[in-house]
């Protein structure tokens, strides 16, 4: 379904232009991150990109095939994760279930994934009594289990404490060597060097930049970009 | 005093002695107030949760109207459902008038409102923490509306509670519909009513003791188990 391809989107509600005019072709292979401040609009980008949110001008294309009876090739992880009041294998089987995965094969899948993000001792325990961390690995695993074409992440590590957040760090990267493409958003310059391939930098709703992340750190081409790198992006 | 303090005696003894009149109006009062509440939550957890989840045109209208039957006046629903059922009405020919099965009809329209309108409220706050998930997931809005369902079933015990209160302390309904026949369709609401008229406190006494104690028990029940599981799932 790759690459992704947007042209000239604009998102706007109650009014306010949220994003504003984006264009950008994302293709497999590197982990992309959209970094930039509060308010940059990179979470409504990310929906607009998933379909939770249809842009009000502009086009969001994928290209190649779409067989509608696979799996959705796409998944998304939330800031919060939302738990279902089931167990926590009863949350990822929900998810494949969804997908249509034969029942059979549900748990055998769900198992697996449990032990790779190292949940595989509480995969019976009910989902919402797992910490906060276990609970974003949880939600991690779950969307680890479509086995998407394309995974997005928005802030996935926000409300996280230093060792949960470098765990989800770690399976992110476990999910992109597994062949799925990353596309994540972080106000978090250290998470961005650790974990980017390539960076989109959002300011007010705009891309300022979409470089490698060598180039982005060392010559960013932006003043906003520059700004935000030496933490001295103004208030707006 | 004296007078309130024999009849609670009597009462006692009544209910002690198994009095058969009397445990045939409770029997009654039970089975008609618990199938009116099964069909209304049948009903109203569904319309509940489509409420919750879709936006259509006419909703709010649809809201406020639910909002206003919730404090639906049981005698009017009683002499609607009589002017349907009665002879003349269209639905005459049923021969349902004073039946059990019209204070069924009758409870179950005021209960429907209850379980549809606190379920909505419930099932909405649900919806807005879920919405972005499911969909993402690739939900249906059917598929959503039934993990909406299973996964606030602790709070929609008491949702169903407040519509069994409701069905179970009306006097109003039942007794225009069902005409409170001796040993046909006099339930306990309507027996109190009429046996206070006539003077018999003791009979009128231990049918709202029980009463009392039959609604004490089943929510006591539901609040223990609903504590049990949220501490348990959480």
């Amino acid at each position: 379904m790759l690459p992704l391809i947007l042209e000239n989107v604009s998102f706007a509600a109650g009014g306010r232009t949220i994003i504003d005019g984006v264009s950008f072709e994302l293709a497999a292979g590197p982990r992309t991150v959209i970094l930039g401040p509060n308010g940059a609009g990179k979470s409504v980008l990310m929906r607009l990109c998933h379909g939770l949110l249809s842009p009000t001008a502009g086009r969001i294309d994928w290209r190649g095939t779409r067989d509608e009876r696979r799996p959705r090739a796409q998944a998304m992880v939330f800031q919060r994760p939302v738990m279902l009041r089931r167990s926590a294998l009863g949350n990822v089987t929900y998810g494949l279930k969804l997908a249509n995965v034969p029942k059979a094969e549900r748990e055998r899948r769900a198992r697996a994934v449990l032990d790779a993000v190292g949940l595989g001792a509480v995969g019976d325990r009910p989902a919402r009594v797992l910490s906060g961390g276990e609970q974003q690995k949880l939600a991690l695993a779950r969307a680890w289990a479509l086995e998407p074409e394309v995974l997005f992440l928005d802030e996935p590590t926000a409300n996280l404490d230093p060792g949960a957040t470098r765990e989800v760090e770690r399976i992110v990267g476990d999910i992109h060597s597994s062949g799925t493409k990353i596309v994540m958003t972080t106000h978090n310059l250290g998470q961005a060097r650790r974990l980017a391939d390539e960076i989109l930098f959002m300011s007010a709703g705009r891309l300022a930049e979409h470089a490698p992340v060598e180039r982005f750190f060392a010559q960013p081409a932006t003043a906003e970009a520059a700004a935000f790198i030496k933490g001295e992006l103004p208030w707006d | 005093m004296g007078d309130i303090g024999s009849a609670f005696a009597e009462a006692a003894g009544l209910i002690l002695a198994a009095d058969r009149t009397l445990y045939g109006i409770v029997q009654l009062s039970l089975a008609v107030s618990m199938t009116a509440v099964a069909v209304a939550t049948a009903i109203g957890l569904p319309l509940g949760a489509l409420l919750a989840i879709r936006r259509f045109p006419g909703r709010q209208v649809l809201l406020v109207t639910l909002n206003a039957l919730m404090g639906l006046p049981p005698v009017v629903v009683g002499l609607l459902v009589y002017l349907m059922l009665s002879r003349a009405g269209p639905l005459g020919d049923l021969g349902l008038l004073f039946t059990p099965e019209a204070m069924i009809i009758a409870q179950t329209i005021l209960v429907i409102p209850i379980v549809a309108g606190l379920s909505r409220q419930v099932l909405e706050d649900a919806w807005r923490e879920y919405e972005e998930q499911l969909r993402s997931l690739g939900a249906t809005a059917s598929t959503a509306a039934a993990t909406l369902l299973w996964d606030t079933r602790y709070s929609l015990v008491t949702v169903v509670l407040a519509g069994f209160g409701r069905a179970a302390a009306e006097v109003g309904a039942v007794m225009i519909v069902g005409g409170n026949i001796d040993g046909v369709t006099r339930v306990m609401t309507t027996a109190i009513s009429l046996e206070t008229s006539k003077g018999d406190l003791p009979l009128a006494l231990g049918l709202g003791m029980i009463l009392l104690a039959a609604v004490f028990v089943i929510n006591a029940a539901a609040q223990i188990i609903k504590s049990a599981a949220v501490r348990r799932y959480g």
